[in-house]
């Protein structure tokens, strides 16, 4: 059965001699994009929640401050993902002792992919009402207690819609990243699909990252709908 | 006891002071249930908002049980918020929360971590708005006055002294809006709590509450026990909105009845003289005949009231009016 798919799939795409190497790569996009959206989050939510409560008329209001970090946000998020990733090689190295492989796209990675969610979990958190805001207020909560007990919840299904929406831009960026080193499906499509013309890498994974962003997009809906039943 | 002194409220809106509140003074005491009525952007959310200082005064002192409350530290006024209850129009209930954990948010908010403490109140809160059945339902599973039941409950979870209703029945129809209101008048009844409703329809404070002020363009223009209020109205705005819950006698006046013969009168009866035959033994002894143009007789609050508007004829009515006064009546003649 398997030698029978072997021997189809080999016919079918002729120039690919590894589908081990496929495999790796496979496990290489997944690595580089669980690893970074994870940091992402980490970063990304205390970042949006920061410009959410600094920015006009909310709980925090600091206008100078959130006009800062709004540029600093802005800035990361216009510059290009491959000229960041270069720009970033650097720091890159002094952080994680490498520029390449897994480890040295995540840094990049995250760097680009943060300032884009803070900015999702801010209007996630500008979609609850108002109202329940005060009442909570009213009710002598902290505003750590609001951003806990009353934010957090309420916007959750906004902000798991916003880690989806992130998840996805991320494996567009490990690809990206791929053509510089990184490892992954985009490496090798670019290596072998486009520099060595065997474009049956190319369709290969181009398949499979639409199977991956196909699958992140229907499991952040169904999490996302889970929770908005109310 | 919640005092106002001297305060006033203005909002800097492209650097200009735009003036929300005028500068007042205002008592309202302990167990009392008072109203203050306006038109939309007559201040009164913001002055339902100073009491738990939502809004900032913009000078003068807010007083609960005489503590200024503008004199406090972050700290001692969240204590004190969670002394102050609050209900609102549109019930601003947390809608990933189940009721049951809607009612226990303050509590927990309190630092309340008695999980057996906490079931047990919500369980005799959810008994008080009749609720029970309902625990583990969501706000959206809910109707309107469920829902402000629940904000109710909610409001009443550290047993505050204090409840601030904002519009409470604005969004809830006439039936509902008359069960949520028997439910405050029972609750202020058996907690002895002092209720500051504000509102927009005279009936409200007609059935709930003690006193009332009224507020037009950021000023008290009159105020004073509701009976007082409703049933001699000074103000042109307080006139207005007394007519809007008497429609028959808002539709004319006096004018309506030029071509009536007699005197006009209209008498307004309170308490124990509405169930008292006076009319009838009044114009007996004086021999006068009497027409009635108009009339009601309802309750303000627990206050039974009549009023009725009539057309008096014959040599007596002068000393009619008399004995109709001694009686304890109150009298107007409506000119024309």
């Amino acid at each position: 059965m398997i030698a029978v798919l072997a021997s189809a799939l080999s016919s079918l795409f002729p120039n690919i001699d590894d589908w081990g190497e496929l495999g790796k790569a496979c496990i290489d996009t997944l690595l580089m994009l669980s690893g970074s959206l994870a940091l992402t989050i980490v970063l990304g939510l205390p970042l949006g929640i920061l410009l959410y409560l600094t920015g006009k008329g909310q709980l925090r209001q600091m206008p100078i401050f959130y006009a800062a970090l709004s540029l600093l946000v802005n800035i990361l998020r216009s510059i290009p993902f491959i000229i960041l990733m270069i720009v970033l090689m650097p720091l890159t190295y002094v952080l994680v002792g490498t520029k390449l492989g897994i480890r040295g796209a995540i840094p990049p990675l995250v760097i680009g992919a943060a300032p884009f969610f803070a900015r999702l979990v801010e209007t996630a958190l500008r979609e609850v009402e108002q109202g329940v805001i005060e009442a909570s207020q009213a009710m002598g909560a902290t505003t750590w207690q609001i951003v806990r007990h009353v934010l957090l919840p309420e916007a959750r299904p906004g902000l798991i819609a916003g880690v989806t929406v992130t998840a996805i831009a991320l494996v567009g960026y490990t690809a990206m990243g791929g053509a510089i080193g990184a490892g992954g499906l985009g490496d090798l499509a670019y290596r072998y699909g486009y520099l060595s013309y065997k474009s049956d890498y190319m369709v290969v994974t181009v398949f499979l990252l639409i199977v991956l962003v196909q699958l992140l997009q229907m499991i952040g809906d169904r999490v996302v709908a889970h929770f908005s039943r109310h | 006891m919640i005092r106002f002194v001297d305060v006033h409220k203005s909002y800097r809106v492209d650097g200009k002071d735009i003036s929300a509140l005028q500068p007042f003074n205002l008592d309202i005491a302990d167990g009392e249930v008072f109203g203050i009525i306006g038109h939309s952007g007559a201040g009164k959310s913001t002055l339902i908002r100073l009491i738990n200082l939502l809004e900032r005064p913009s000078g003068g002192s807010v007083l609960i049980d005489e503590v200024d409350l503008t004199r406090l530290d972050d700290r001692a006024l969240r204590d004190q918020r969670r002394h102050i209850g609050m209900i609102f129009q549109h019930f601003n209930l947390l809608s990933s929360q189940t009721v049951a954990a809607n009612i226990a948010f303050p509590l927990r908010l309190a630092g309340s971590h008695d999980e057996e403490a906490i079931a047990s109140r919500v369980a005799e809160l959810l008994e008080r708005v009749g609720l029970s059945a309902h625990r583990d339902k969501y706000p959206s599973q809910l109707s309107g006055g469920q829902k402000q039941r629940v904000g109710i409950a909610r409001a009443l979870a550290n047993r505050p002294s204090i409840l601030l209703c904002d519009e409470a029945t604005s969004a809830l129809d006439p039936q509902t809006t008359a069960s949520v209101l028997e439910l405050l008048a029972q609750i202020n009844r058996d907690l002895k709590l002092t209720i500051v409703l504000i509102t927009h329809e005279m009936d409200v404070v007609r059935r709930v509450c003690d006193r009332v002020a009224v507020l037009d363009a950021g000023r008290i223009v009159e105020h004073g026990s509701v009976a007082d209020v409703f049933l001699h109205p000074k103000h042109e705005t307080t006139r207005r909105f007394v007519d809007e819950a008497l429609p028959e006698e808002a539709a004319g006046g006096a004018a309506l009845y030029a071509h009536v013969p007699g005197r006009i009168l209209r008498l307004s009866f309170r308490g124990e003289a509405t169930w008292s035959p006076t009319l009838g033994r009044v114009t007996r002894e004086t021999g006068v005949d009497f027409n009635i143009l108009a009339g009601r007789i309802d309750r303000i609050k627990d206050l039974p009231y009549g009023q009725l508007t009539l057309a008096m004829q014959g040599e007596g009515t002068d000393r009619a009016l008399g004995a109709l006064r001694a009686a304890g009546i109150e009298v107007e003649e409506m000119t024309r």
